[in-house]
């Protein structure tokens, strides 16, 4: 599978700090699994240029060398004693599920996509 | 004579001293519901028999000589962002409606450990995006000050609550000011603590390096109590702080400023503010100088772009995290007609299961998070991060706490911004920075404005893990204007029974 996240940034001729195309709004959607109507799309279209246009702002800070922070605080793995705690029961983790059988989450073919 | 203007505070004495029940007082709560929230709409779900059955088994708890926490049989309004197995949590969005989670969140498990009892459960922004409630799926709380303004947001079903007097305690979360904001535009006191200092197990994840469960309540104490509570180090959550929680209700109870050193944030003031606003918050700040405290300005030069940075971290932690609902394993599921994919059924799913807002913010961090677009917009915000983490360093080398206003402007009129995402976004302005950098943040009323007759917020910040110090300052600003008001500001509130005839 060809890396689809690359694909964005060759959809269309948005740049960054520019507004964004239909096209890539569309684009997006796909990647983030989101089945939008033609006048959803439209609408985004406009109200994402306008956000992207002002968070652009970031891009005035002369970051140089400086190092990006993912989390505020300095984060250490962390590790748990290797012990058989109780968990769910199977209809406990079955409890929400739309569609299940014997024991199992049901979901719809998963294969012979994208053909 | 009902016990629902009584603060948390004195409810647990009552009950402590057996003057009164825990059953008695959910009884008057429970009531308070149903006169007052058809017009406020602060819940999403009330079990009258569950909350019974709760306060009665802390009635049984305290007859059979079992030692209860300070708060045992106070009831507390829960936001929906919290799981509770024993009723359904739903995000106030379609995609959960209905579910039930098979587990307690530990804020939920220590709210039970400490004898509290759960109201019920309160609306908020989908997913706990917004800055008014107005963008639930299902149905917008009002305010209690003006039932046609917005009660802040995302926690402003828990705001609402309290301000409404329909619970003395509230849980909320704080990703961006959704406890401070819905604090300050309803009249309260509201907590964020510092990042890790309460547990995320069990809170549906938004942003989850930003996301900071926390009290909202009617007094500095009632809040620092309810802090306690739940606080402290949980090993479900990897990113909880195994430290002592620092003495917040110590510092609420010693409630003096004398000799410490406070700096206002030169950059939040001015254009964009409402003078209402500048005005409550000029004023606490010379109260604060006459207590004794030391007040000089301060420059944090890259809190201007806390904003723009954390609409691209927060939203692409957002794309990552919403991923999770993907219609196979709880929650909606929609299309599975037998011919579709499940591919197809899971687009279908988001796409009717989100409201606008939540699609947005996928968008938007999809896009931030694409190569090609990363370094430009999400790796630049995340150096930004550590601009702004500097800038409070900076800061607190020459002083103990910084103030603001909370918020910009009072309750702002519902419908008023509802399609204008850039407008509500600003609501965040001065509360973000906090998030960003992780450390502890509070607001406290600090009066009326004069325009409008509605609540200020007056926030104060501290460094990482010195939360008692921003309850510290929050409690001798409340005392302080309590004398000169003559009582708390909500007395100052319409009368509710009269605003829903």
């Amino acid at each position: 599978m060809p890396d689809e996240h690359a694909a964005t940034a060759s959809a269309g001729q948005g740049a960054p700090g520019g507004a964004i195309t239909r096209d890539e709004v569309a684009h997006l959607a796909r990647l983030s699994r989101l089945a939008l109507r033609e006048d959803e799309l439209d609408h985004l279209a406009t109200q994402l240029g306008d956000i992207i246009s002002a968070v652009a702002r970031v891009q005035e800070v002369a970051a140089g060398d400086i190092p990006p922070t993912s989390h505020a605080l300095p984060l250490t793995n962390v590790f748990r004693a290797d012990e058989v705690r109780p968990g769910l029961t199977p209809e406990q983790a079955l409890s929400g599920a739309p569609a299940s059988e014997q024991q199992r989450f049901k979901v719809p073919r998963i294969l012979d996509e994208e053909v | 004579m009902t016990s629902i203007k009584k603060t948390a505070a004195e409810l647990a004495a009552l009950v402590a001293s057996g003057e009164a029940s825990a059953a008695e007082i959910a009884r008057d709560h429970l009531d308070r519901i149903a006169a007052v929230d058809g017009s406020v709409k602060a819940f999403l779900h009330v079990d009258e028999d569950n909350v019974l059955a709760q306060a009665r088994a802390v009635d049984a708890r305290r007859a059979a000589g079992e030692e209860l926490g300070p708060l045992a049989g106070v009831p507390i309004a829960h936001k929906d962002v919290f799981t509770t197995k024993d009723m359904p949590t739903t995000c106030s969005s379609e995609i959960l409606k209905g579910w039930r989670p098979p587990y307690d969140a530990t804020v939920t498990a220590r709210l039970r450990e400490a004898g509290l009892v759960i109201l019920g459960k309160t609306n908020l922004d989908e997913f706990a995006m917004g800055s008014s409630t107005e963008n639930s799926a299902f149905g917008t709380t009002h305010n209690p000050w003006d039932l046609s303004k917005i009660p802040g947001g995302s926690s402003g079903g828990s705001s609402a609550a309290v301000a409404a007097y329909e619970a003395p305690l509230a849980t909320g979360t704080d990703t961006g000011g959704s406890i401070r904001q819905p604090a300050a535009v309803t009249g309260l006191v509201g907590m964020k603590p510092t990042y890790g200092g309460s547990s995320r197990y069990g809170v549906i994840a938004f942003a989850s390096s930003l996301d900071t469960p926390g009290p909202l309540a009617r007094t500095v104490l009632d809040a620092a109590l309810l802090h306690e509570a739940f606080s402290g180090h949980d090993p479900r959550d990897s990113t909880s702080i195994d430290r002592p929680v620092p003495p917040v209700v110590e510092a609420a109870r010693r409630a003096d400023v004398e000799g410490l050193r406070i700096g206002v944030v030169k950059e939040f003031g001015g254009e964009g503010y409402q003078p209402g606003v500048l005005a409550r918050f000029h004023e606490a700040v010379e109260l604060l100088e006459s207590l004794g405290a030391k007040v000089v300005e301060v420059s944090c030069p890259h809190f201007t772009y806390a904003l723009p940075a954390y609409y691209l971290i927060a939203p692409s932690e957002c794309s990552s995290n919403l991923a999770r609902f993907d219609a196979m394993r709880y929650g909606l599921r929609v299309g599975d007609d037998g011919t579709r994919s499940a591919e197809e059924v899971m687009a279908l799913t988001r796409a009717e299961g989100f409201g606008s807002e939540v699609k947005r913010r996928i968008m938007l961090g999809t896009y931030a998070l694409s190569s090609g677009y990363y370094d430009a917009y999400y790796g630049k915000a995340q150096q930004v991060r550590t601009l702004i983490a500097r800038d409070f360093d900076a800061a607190y080398e020459q002083v103990d706490v910084l103030v603001s206003p909370t918020t910009p402007t009072t309750a702002f009129p519902i419908g008023e911004r509802a399609d204008d995402p850039m407008a509500m976004y600003l609501a965040d302005l001065c509360t973000i920075p906090s998030n960003l950098a992780g450390n502890a943040a509070i607001s406290v009323p600090c009066g009326l404005a004069d325009e409008d007759g509605l609540p200020v917020g007056l926030q104060v910040m501290a460094p990482v893990l010195a939360d008692d110090r921003v309850y510290r300052v929050g409690a001798a600003v409340e005392k302080a204007l309590q004398d000169r008001w003559g009582g708390p500001l909500l007395a100052q509130a319409p009368d509710l029974t009269e605003a829903v005839k």
